[in-house]
């Protein structure tokens, strides 16, 4: 009989033990913060009560605890933001000249510069969000995207080489719960810049540093009814689509909402522009840099809990490097660490809502009945409030639901792919378009793979870089219209040639 | 050694992208380690030093006076565990191996004309000899980085592994000199070269050349061990070098250690730390956790 080599068994690598386990809490202070227990609507540069006498609560994700409660406006609400905006703007906002507009948005982004601290652990409070990303990309980028656009404010005859422009006039402007003050930041910077006002709406969930945001603008002295912030739930947001005051409404959200909002717009002058869903593919070759590519997973798909409309959802890996990524990725989800967003040591923190942790729990209950290999890292999860572990689903496919739909969540699915071509195919092959990622050493792969890419970002050995500098928007479903950089005026200018 | 043995190295070695091993080594220096974890992590490093003097103008007085602070790193204080090793030139190793006495301080000679390396084979294979008669625990050898650049990677093989084959029951530590070698992708070249020639350690530098060890150099060469580890089995040993003063930067090399290799490299026997000053800087932070305020430098011996 022919004698079998029994080959040792490796056993893996082990993350739990030493130094007790886990590093010792590292929690960055609260105790500075400066909450109130209740925030009425901004309106024309004051705090003003809701006409409703409406309040609902927000809570931190958490430990589940009310941190305060905020104004539910209504349409009459809506009705008295959109005269003091559209007041704002004759008399005030559009004739002011540009150079003085500039002064008014670098000064908000030097005060939100100098209470960076308050504003990130109000961020991670709110949202539930690490404070690592808190402190080192919301609070920062949103800041940026003050100073980059009051750049601009003087200069917009450069924005538009051989033409004139015009501001459109009230932006009505919807932003998501997953970067609170950063989306806040990129709607109301390029509109400002380019003489229009606005009416902000915050999410549900995360309407407070939106909130302080007003504060800094009154700090400002910015001239009353050029920003003016209403917080409150769909209702709020539909009253801002449908009035006959605004001009332009700027949407980021799901695709769902995307849709009711352009079918309500549609016939209507008002311009639109859409920041919706993603399902990003992260291509992964056998030629890429394994251990910085398994780092560019991490960050593609548990960045911010997944809650981020360019994550890199679905993974594909070249069949040939496919083991070798798997182990290493899982290995390095071990040291992940989920739990209090304040600790300076969380990379995973809460997510956002119950409403979003049941949808999680759904996709992933359905990706397991579709027959998807389901795998999640071992870590352990306070008791209180909303979590979820880092989880990876393999054996899934092209027709799987948790492929094509997007979950908002820290899953990821994987799939291996043989050629470039069916790398390509299989990454076009969604209704999304927003963004999506290559990982090669070879410079040639990366036009050749980037190039065919249907998707409005898409990055190359690195993922989720975001710059003031830098538009960012979707093809298909993800949207239309881009933010960021020179396009991200566009949408708020009337050009004349 | 034939040339297919030369294309068997490198089969297994990824490309090296340093804007993402920079980037990933960033995030690991911002693990914040407080209270519990910072003394475990200061007890630690101290136990992993390689406590060194590599000076032409050594005196057997000062090994000696080394030697001592290794196995007694301060006394007025219990709990701080000795040292890992002394690491001196192999003319002091009989000096040092007498003051060590019976105690579990190892010694590390370093030998292969350190730190240059620049002599034939058969004289580098006679000094690991000599220096391991002397009674060397360990042996850090270097690489020669010329015959490495120039791409003879067959002779830097055979050479390593007759060098390990001089040691010996003495450790082989491999010294790469990264801070030569040019690129992140010849690290792991080296890495892996040295791994399978029979490293039982990889070490960064001799700390003679700038940049000695740096983070991302350290990044990239666990990662080679730990890739080496699930092709085979083998736990090999990691010893930056030279650089590493501060308590802080030792700690942020342990996380880099922990969250790339995992607890069971959290022992000397797999880790080590060349460095001189950062022995006193290491005592001063435990004693600022245990007393709450800073000591200055005169409380300690400088040895």
């Amino acid at each position: 009989m022919k004698k079998r080599i029994i080959k040792n068994k490796i056993s893996p690598l082990s993350f739990n033990g030493g130094w007790g386990g886990s590093y010792a809490e590292a929690p960055e202070s609260a105790d500075h913060i400066q909450l109130k227990d209740t925030y009425d609507l901004f309106i024309n540069g004051k705090f003003t009560a809701p006409s409703s006498g409406n309040y609902f609560d927000s809570i931190n994700p958490a430990n589940e605890k009310r941190l305060a409660r905020v104004a539910d406006a209504n349409e009459k609400d809506v009705d008295k933001a959109v005269a003091a905006a559209n007041h704002a703007y004759e008399k005030v906002w559009s004739r002011m000249p540009a150079a003085e507009r500039s002064k008014y948005i670098y000064r908000i982004a030097r005060i939100m510069q100098e209470r960076a601290r308050e504003l990130a652990v109000i961020e991670s409070l709110d949202g539930g969000k690490p404070i690592r990303e808190s402190r080192d990309i919301d609070i920062p980028l949103a800041s940026a995207h003050f100073f980059y656009y009051a750049g601009w404010a003087d200069k917009l005859d450069y924005a538009t080489p051989g033409a004139k422009s015009k501001p459109v006039g009230v932006a009505g402007q919807i932003i998501p719960w997953n970067f609170p003050l950063l989306m806040a930041a990129w709607k109301i910077a390029p509109a400002l810049a380019a003489g229009n006002t606005v009416i902000l709406k915050p999410a549900e969930t995360t309407p407070l540093t939106a909130l302080k945001l007003a504060e800094i603008i009154q700090e400002a002295e910015l001239p009353d009814g050029v920003v003016n912030i209403l917080s409150g739930a769909g209702s709020t947001g539909a009253a801002l689509v449908n009035h006959p005051g605004i001009h332009k409404i700027a949407f980021t959200g799901s695709t769902e909402v995307g849709k009711i909002i352009q079918k309500s717009l549609a016939g209507t002058s008002k311009r639109y522009s859409l920041e919706l869903g993603g399902k990003a593919a992260n291509i992964i070759f056998e030629d890429a840099a394994i251990d910085q590519a398994v780092e560019g997973i991490v960050n593609g798909i548990f960045f911010n809990q997944g809650h981020v409309c360019c994550a890199g959802s679905r993974l594909f890996v070249q069949e040939s490097i496919a083991n070798t990524v798997m182990r290493k990725l899982k290995d390095r989800m071990e040291t992940l660490i989920v739990g209090d967003p304040l600790d300076k040591n969380t990379d995973i923190g809460a997510i956002n809502s119950k409403d979003q942790l049941e949808k999680i729990k759904k996709y992933v209950k359905i990706g397991t009945s579709e027959g998807g290999a389901c795998y999640q890292s071992s870590c352990s999860l306070p008791s209180k409030g909303y979590w979820f572990r880092p989880t990876l689903f393999t054996n899934v496919s092209q027709s799987s639901r948790i492929v094509q739909e997007e979950i908002f969540g820290p899953v990821l699915s994987i799939q291996t792919f043989r050629t470039t071509e069916e790398a390509i195919e299989k990454a076009n092959n969604i209704p999304y378009g927003l963004s999506g990622g290559v990982w090669t050493d070879k410079g040639s792969k990366i036009f050749k793979v980037t190039s065919q890419i249907r998707a409005g970002v898409i990055w190359a050995n690195t993922y989720n870089k975001f710059d003031p500098t830098s538009p960012f928007g979707g093809y298909k479903e993800s949207g239309m219209g881009r933010e960021g950089g020179l396009h991200g005026l566009m949408p708020y200018l009337e050009i004349q040639h | 050694m034939t040339a297919d043995a030369t294309l068997k190295f490198f089969s297994n070695t990824p490309a090296i992208d340093l804007a993402g091993v920079e980037e990933r080594v960033v995030r690991l220096t911002r693990r914040s380690i407080k209270k519990d974890s910072k003394v475990q992590a200061l007890k630690l490093a101290m136990s992993m030093l390689d406590l060194t003097t590599l000076e032409a103008k050594d005196t057997p007085g000062k090994v000696i006076q080394l030697c001592n602070k290794a196995m007694h790193p301060h006394d007025a204080v219990p709990g701080i565990p000795p040292v890992a090793a002394v690491c001196v030139y192999p003319t002091m190793v009989h000096v040092a191996k007498k003051a060590l006495g019976k105690s579990k301080v190892k010694v590390a000679a370093v030998a292969t004309a350190f730190p240059g390396g620049m002599t034939r084979k058969k004289l580098k294979v006679q000094e690991t000899k000599w220096a391991v008669e002397e009674g060397a625990d360990e042996i850090d050898m270097v690489i020669s980085r010329g015959k490495f650049l120039a791409g003879e990677y067959t002779y830097v093989y055979d050479e390593i592994a007759e060098i390990k084959a001089a040691c010996g029951k003495a450790h082989l530590k491999v010294i790469l000199e990264t801070g030569e070698l040019s690129t992140l992708d010849n690290v792991r070249r080296a890495s892996d070269l040295a791994m399978q020639a029979g490293a039982d350690f990889i070490k960064t530098s001799t700390g003679k050349i700038q940049p000695a060890a740096t983070l991302p150099v350290t990044l990239v060469m666990l990662e080679a061990i730990r890739d080496y580890y699930y092709a085979t089995g083998k736990k090999i040993g990691m010893k930056p070098a030279g650089g590493i003063a501060t308590s802080k930067l030792a700690i942020q090399y342990l996380v880099t250690l922990r969250e790339t290799l995992g607890d069971g490299w959290l022992t000397p026997s797999l880790f080590r730390f060349g460095a001189s000053s950062l022995a006193n800087d290491i005592l001063m932070q435990i004693l600022k956790q245990q007393t709450g305020v800073y000591q200055s430098i005169d409380y300690f011996s400088k040895d």
